[in-house]
Parts: structure tokens; C-alpha cells; sequence
């Protein structure tokens, strides 16, 4: 049963945590906001490709369990990003490819198989008001549309004419790492850092914590040994950087992180590498390397 | 990636690396951390400044993240160039100041009296005499730290943190003096409120902080029961509220 006409969403199941994301908004740290984002970017852009959508149409983000939602009109769907069953009225359907979800057909994004956050992005986009020029919830300083509630509706936008591009046989989708490898550029206070710290962060065995979040990927491990003691007058972070909290287990800064802290950065992960560890389960082995 | 810092009365500068695209320029102190932002800005507005997505001042460093590298090296050659730069000291007074009305009933206004040596009375007229400036903002979006207490007026930020600290309080900690902007946790020290705190943080208004690291700020002691009488603080085209007794 359709419930009213329009062009919405409606929130069937919303997960653990899923939200909205599109390329986020950078350039606002100066006022303590911070970029946001999807996490797995790439993931992101390649799912609204396949649905004909701009790369920074926005789109949900599921962690770790799904969700399902059901759409007022048609609207062509692709959940990518972690690998899950999808459904559409119970029915399966591909993963990876543009899917057509009926009006008042519930598409479940199942949970997740391998990896953590799948991505669905429907022709049109989502188009929430947008805070700063972006759509991105941002769960630190809560800008941006709060996370998905059951019975949230969710606006659609008018999907592009001449709809999604013809289909080109099934994409590469990278999978979950087995194994999370991470390079580091050091700095800028790997000098607050013993010597030895160093040399356990690029040789050491750590795991991902499951206290990760979107604000960062926490880690189990041998803890790093400060240097330098005394207290860092905050200063500002980036995205990728590996903070080292007193507890000395490093921190990698995903994209809701802070704008500003005052735990010394040891080294800072590239950007191009941090799709894979949104993607990485809790548990996951994961070593530093040097970049 | 360091270099020490030119003649130019800076002192002690260093030039780090913080990946691929980004630097953080540390200085001596905050007060050369703000000089060197405020130069930063005048060579970005007169566009001699390679193409950098976000310039991030803090206590005493200044993140440039997002530098556009078209060519490799040029990260390299920005950082030997900015270690060279010769700043002028900053100029606390000289530009109109944002006014700020406050109202001085603050819960740790006693407290912040003991530790000044003064009576509750007069904590208003020595903070509402101050030249402040936005030395940078966090915490929250449009959280600024504003500087300009002498250190005589520093107080420590208080033992145990309030849980909750309402929208709009006006709050001491270290040399800072800040607004929380909306109702959060904090620690510092609660020495009064805005009768307006929306005018803080407005996503709809450019720039939807009120205040933006750099700007001169001066409070302006109000009476409870007088606040709507007040002009709003200038800001753009932001709207005068009329929850007076906020």
C-alpha cells in the first residue's frame, strides 16, 4: 500500500546505523566543522554511476546489518559497497547492478556478507536539505540529517532524463580486506614518539577495535610510548591522521573526525587508503606500513 | 620537513609534514600562531597563495590541508617559502568588533572573581574592557577560543565538567573565552550568557559562524530584563531575536 503520493523514501528497517551521505563538506574545518562523507567513497561514486547519478548524489550508508526502506514511485536502486543479499518484496535480486524497485516495494539491503557499510543510491538521489552545500550527516557535531529512524521519510530527487547508462556487464567491486594494510606518512609529531614506538607501529600486529566508528577506526595492539609527556595544545587534524590517545592505541581519523585535538598525530594515512578500512570489519588484522 | 624561521620577529617556526596534502606550520606561541594566520589570509585575498582547501589555525600551529600539488615538489617548495615569511606582530585594536551582549550571572562567576582578585561586580567590566580576537574555532561548528585576557586573567578550567552546559553560556578556560553555541558538555568556567545564542551558528547565513577566526569581538554587559532593548550584533544580514529573557 502506498501511503501517499510523491517522491520519498520511507524507512522500513533502519539498521544499526544508516545514514546519509554524498562527498561531504570540506573546506569548513576553519569553523570547527568537519568534512563527513561517505567512507567508502569509492563505493559510493561507483554506485551512483551505475544508477546515471552524479558521483556526489547522495546516498545511504548502511553499517554492518543493512536496512530496508521502500520507495512511493519506481526508482531504479544499486546497493554496492559491502557485499549483502538484496531483495526487493522478498524477491532476490543482484547486488552490484541497477535493480528496479516497483512503488511500494520494500528494497532490503540484507547484512552485511563481507565488508561493513553497503551503499544504495537511487536514481535522482536523495535530496534532503542540504547544511553547507552537502547532505552528509556528520555524527560528531550532528550537521546533516539524523540517522535513519523506522517510518522516516526521506525525499527522492527527479532522476537525470534518459535514465541509467546502459548496462557494461558486471564492475569490480573491491571486497572486505582480509588483512587491512595501511601506509603512513610520519609526522607531524611522530617526534613526541620514542623511537621504539615507531618501530612497533611499522612492524607490530594490530586488529580493528569494534569501538571503530565514523569519527575513527580504533585499533588492538601494542600501544605507542610518548617521548614527550607533557600536554598538546590542540591543534588542527586531518583526515587519515593516526592519533595516539594516552591509552597509546592509534586512532585513525575517518571523515567525522574532529576539526581539532590535542593527542599528538604520529603519521597520516592517505586518503585513497581509508575506503578499505571503512571496510573492514572488527577483528580484522591490520598492519602500518610505511607509505 | 622544518625550517626555522625568518627575521622577521617570529621566532621559532617550524615547517611539518602531515600527509601527502597538508602541512601544519607550528609557532612559538599563540599569539605568533595568530599573526602568522592573519598573514596567511592577506596573501590568500591577494591570491599569492597556492590553492589550499582549508587553513585551520589552532592554539599555536596553522594547518594548511588540501594544498593542490599540480607539479611534484610544490608541497615541498611551499613550506621552505612559508618558513621564510617575515610577519608582522598582530594588531589587537583597529577593525570594528563584533559585539557580543552578555549577561553577567554566570554559575562560576565568584569563582572566576576569588581567582581574579576582585569582587563578583567587577569580573563584568574587566572582561566586557577586553579586546578580543577569534584565535580559532572547534569543538563544535562555531565554537570560537577567543584570545585577549592578559594571563593574570587565565583560570583553570573547572575540576569537574558540567554534564550539560546550556546554548549561549559565556565561558572562561586557560586564555580562552568562548560561547558554546549550542547545549553541550564542557569544563570551563560559566561567567554569563548571550540573550541570543542563535545568532551563534546559522547554516543558512555567510559564514554561518558568527565568529570567525580573526574577527575582533567585545562584550557587552547587559541587564536581564534589558536585552531586547539591544541592536543586534553586526553580522551580516543575521536577524535580531526576541527571546530577551533567554
Amino acid at each position: 500500500m502506498i501511503p501517499v503520493a510523491g517522491r520519498h523514501l520511507h524507512v522500513v528497517r533502519p539498521g544499526a546505523l544508516t545514514t546519509v551521505q554524498d562527498a561531504g563538506r570540506p573546506g569548513h574545518a576553519h569553523l570547527g566543522v568537519g568534512r563527513a562523507g561517505a567512507l567508502d567513497a569509492p563505493a559510493a561514486r561507483l554506485a551512483n554511476r551505475l544508477v546515471g547519478n552524479p558521483p556526489d548524489a547522495a546516498v545511504l550508508e548502511t553499517t554492518l546489518t543493512g536496512c530496508a526502506v521502500r520507495p512511493d514511485r519506481p526508482v531504479v536502486a544499486v546497493v554496492g559497497g559491502a557485499g549483502c543479499r538484496v531483495t526487493v518484496d522478498g524477491r532476490p535480486v543482484a547486488w552490484g547492478a541497477p535493480v528496479r524497485v516497483p512503488a511500494g516495494a520494500v528494497l532490503d539491503a540484507g547484512p552485511a556478507g563481507t565488508g561493513l557499510r553497503s551503499y544504495l543510491a537511487f536514481a535522482g538521489g536523495l535530496v534532503p536539505d542540504p547544511v553547507l552545500g552537502s547532505r552528509s550527516a556528520d555524527l560528531l557535531s550532528g550537521l546533516g540529517p539524523a540517522p535513519l529512524s523506522a517510518g522516516d521519510e526521506l525525499p527522492l530527487g527527479e532522476p537525470a532524463s534518459g535514465g541509467p547508462p546502459p548496462s557494461a556487464g558486471p564492475v569490480p567491486w573491491p571486497g572486505a580486506p582480509a588483512e587491512l594494510v595501511l601506509p603512513v606518512h610520519p609526522g607531524p609529531r611522530d617526534d613526541w614518539f620514542t623511537e621504539a614506538a615507531l618501530r612497533t607501529l611499522l612492524t607490530a600486529a594490530y586488529r580493528v577495535s569494534p569501538h571503530s566508528n565514523r569519527i575513527g577506526l580504533r585499533t588492538e595492539g601494542p600501544p605507542l610510548e610518548r617521548s614527550r609527556t607533557e600536554e598538546l595544545p590542540s591543534e588542527g587534524m586531518v583526515l587519515g591522521a593516526i592519533q595516539v590517545p594516552p591509552d597509546g592505541c592509534p586512532v585513525v581519523f575517518l571523515n567525522d573526525h574532529p576539526t581539532t585535538g590535542g593527542y599528538p598525530v604520529v603519521g597520516v594515512v592517505p586518503e585513497r587508503a581509508l575506503a578499505a578500512a571503512a571496510q573492514a570489519v572488527p577483528g580484522t588484522r591490520l598492519r602500518f606500513v610505511g607509505a | 620537513m622544518s625550517g626555522s624561521g625568518g627575521p622577521g620577529g617570529l621566532g621559532e617556526l617550524r615547517v611539518l609534514s602531515a600527509g601527502p596534502h597538508a602541512l601544519v606550520v607550528e609557532l612559538a606561541d599563540g599569539e605568533h600562531a595568530e599573526a602568522f594566520h592573519a598573514e596567511l589570509l592577506r596573501r590568500r585575498e591577494r591570491g599569492e597563495l597556492p590553492a589550499v582547501r582549508d587553513i585551520v589555525p589552532a592554539a599555536r600551529t596553522v594547518l594548511l590541508d588540501g594544498i593542490a600539488d599540480p607539479t611534484p615538489g610544490a608541497r615541498g617548495r611551499l613550506a621552505r617559502e612559508l618558513a621564510s615569511w617575515r610577519v608582522e606582530p598582530l594588531r589587537r585594536e583597529g577593525g570594528e568588533p563584533v559585539e557580543v551582549p552578555v549577561i553577567y550571572d554566570g554559575p562560576d562567576l565568584d569563582e572566576v572573581a576569588a581567582l581574579w582578585g576582585v569582587g563578583a561586580d567587577e569580573v563584568a567590566a574587566l572582561h566586557s574592557r577586553t579586546a578580543f580576537r577569534v584565535a580559532f574555532c572547534g569543538f563544535a561548528p562555531g565554537f570560537g577560543y577567543l584570545t585577549g585576557l592578559p594571563e593574570r586573567l587565565h583560570v583553570p578550567r573547572r575540576t569537574i565538567p558540567r554534564t550539560r552546559v546550556p546554548a549561549g553560556a559565556v565561558a572562561l578556560a586557560g586564555p580562552y573565552t568562548g560561547v558554546y553555541p549550542r547545549p553541550s558538555p564542557g569544563g570551563w568556567q560559566l561567567v554569563g550568557r548571550m540573550p541570543d545564542p542563535g545568532i551563534l551558528w546559522d547554516p543558512g547565513r555567510e559564514p554561518a559562524a558568527l565568529l570567525v577566526p580573526g574577527t575582533p569581538v567585545r562584550f557587552v554587559p547587559v541587564e536581564a530584563g534589558k536585552a531586547a532593548a539591544l541592536p543586534a550584533p553586526r553580522a551580516g544580514d543575521l536577524q535580531a531575536d526576541s527571546r530577551a529573557d533567554a
